[in-house]
């Protein structure tokens, strides 16, 4: 491949659609949990994420903290996925969205029924049912969900146009817990934009899940929680960025057996 | 009158959501609202009374994963 050849490759605009908009980052990435605003601010231009999630949460007078963090976010001008992070019931998630609605001014959400505290799994029944009235009411539905793949099914079948499976359980940082399953659910739905959200602990944690064919990486905690996030939010950009070329440039297959890579062909008798 | 907002036990004179956000000197903010588990629009809550004893939630943009 000569050099030209190369450049165009590595420039080729990859975008990748989620309920018909277009982005190139496929990093998304929460704003929770940084060690201050600034450095929160640095680590999301570090990513090149053009997509963070963010909450609704209770609002003092005296404080007023939500005003200057929404303000910082436009600043930013990325957009933003709403969540309805800790909801445990239907209601309580439909009734966040329609709010985050309002507020936010975006028909996205980050749908969460949180079923158990110490996992934080998804309560998939509770997910499926208000995914269903969401996409009813309007909203374009980004489902926190398991690798399950009847749960994919159903939440397809209410509305989803893409499925957020997780990798492991939201902050522990233990990377993909289930391979095949998640290789299943990629293999099941290959027209869906499948993004692997919560347990990434490390960018090679994301390298695997874009190496597996997933479209984009959500994460939040391990790049707020690491010793340096700014760092850390850019080897996470790299690392999703060398997953995602890897899958378009076709890797080989993977073999049993040894086979030299240098030619056997010409080699010298050189023993006694 | 006595009202729980956001929680906590608090006491107001406000006869509207609108009201009760000014007393709270919110009403200029980027918030939702939401009484007795029920979102209340923006554009509601001049016309929506506050009773005594209602649970009213204001909420704001913030951090989230």
């Amino acid at each position: 491949m000569d050099a030209m050849t190369n450049k165009t490759t590595m420039d080729m605009a990859d975008p990748v659609a989620f309920y018909g908009t277009e982005v190139a980052s496929r990093l998304l990435l929460g704003t929770a949990q940084y060690p201050s605003p600034a450095i929160l601010a640095e680590a999301i231009r570090a990513s090149g994420t053009e997509i963070v999630t963010v909450s609704l949460r209770r609002e003092s007078g005296v404080a007023k903290s939500g005003q200057s963090f929404w303000q910082l976010i436009r600043d930013l001008g990325v957009r933003v996925l709403p969540n309805t992070a800790g909801c445990k019931t239907v209601k309580e998630a439909v009734t966040t969205a329609e709010m985050a609605r309002e507020l936010f001014g975006t028909p996205w959400v980050k749908l969460e029924v949180i079923g158990e505290d110490d996992t934080l799994q998804p309560d998939v029944f509770g997910l499926v049912e208000a995914a269903r009235l969401l996409t009813r009411d309007g909203f374009q539905v980004f489902p926190y969900t398991t690798e399950d793949l009847v749960v994919a099914e159903k939440l397809i079948s209410a509305g989803c146009e893409v499925l957020m499976p997780w990798g492991a359980p939201i902050g522990s940082g233990r990377g993909l817990n289930n391979p095949y399953g998640l290789r299943s659910l990629r293999a099941h739905f290959p027209g869906i934009p499948l993004v692997v959200d919560a347990g990434v602990g490390l960018p090679s944690h994301a390298a695997a899940a874009m190496e597996m064919g997933y479209d984009a990486v959500l994460l939040n905690t391990a790049v707020a929680k690491a010793g340096d996030p700014v760092r850390m939010a850019h080897a996470f950009a790299r690392a999703i960025a060398a997953g995602r070329e890897a899958v378009i440039a076709d890797p080989m297959e993977v073999r049993d057996m040894a086979a030299p890579s240098t030619p056997v062909m010409g080699r010298a008798l050189l023993g006694s | 009158m006595k009202i729980i907002v956001n929680g906590e036990p608090a006491s107001t004179a406000a006869g509207t959501l609108a009201d009760l956000l000014a007393e709270l000197e919110l009403a200029d903010a980027i918030v939702a609202t939401a009484v007795n588990g029920d979102m209340v629009r923006a554009a509601k809550r001049e016309a929506t009374p506050i009773a005594d004893g209602d649970r009213v939630e204001i909420l704001a943009p913030m951090q989230g994963g």
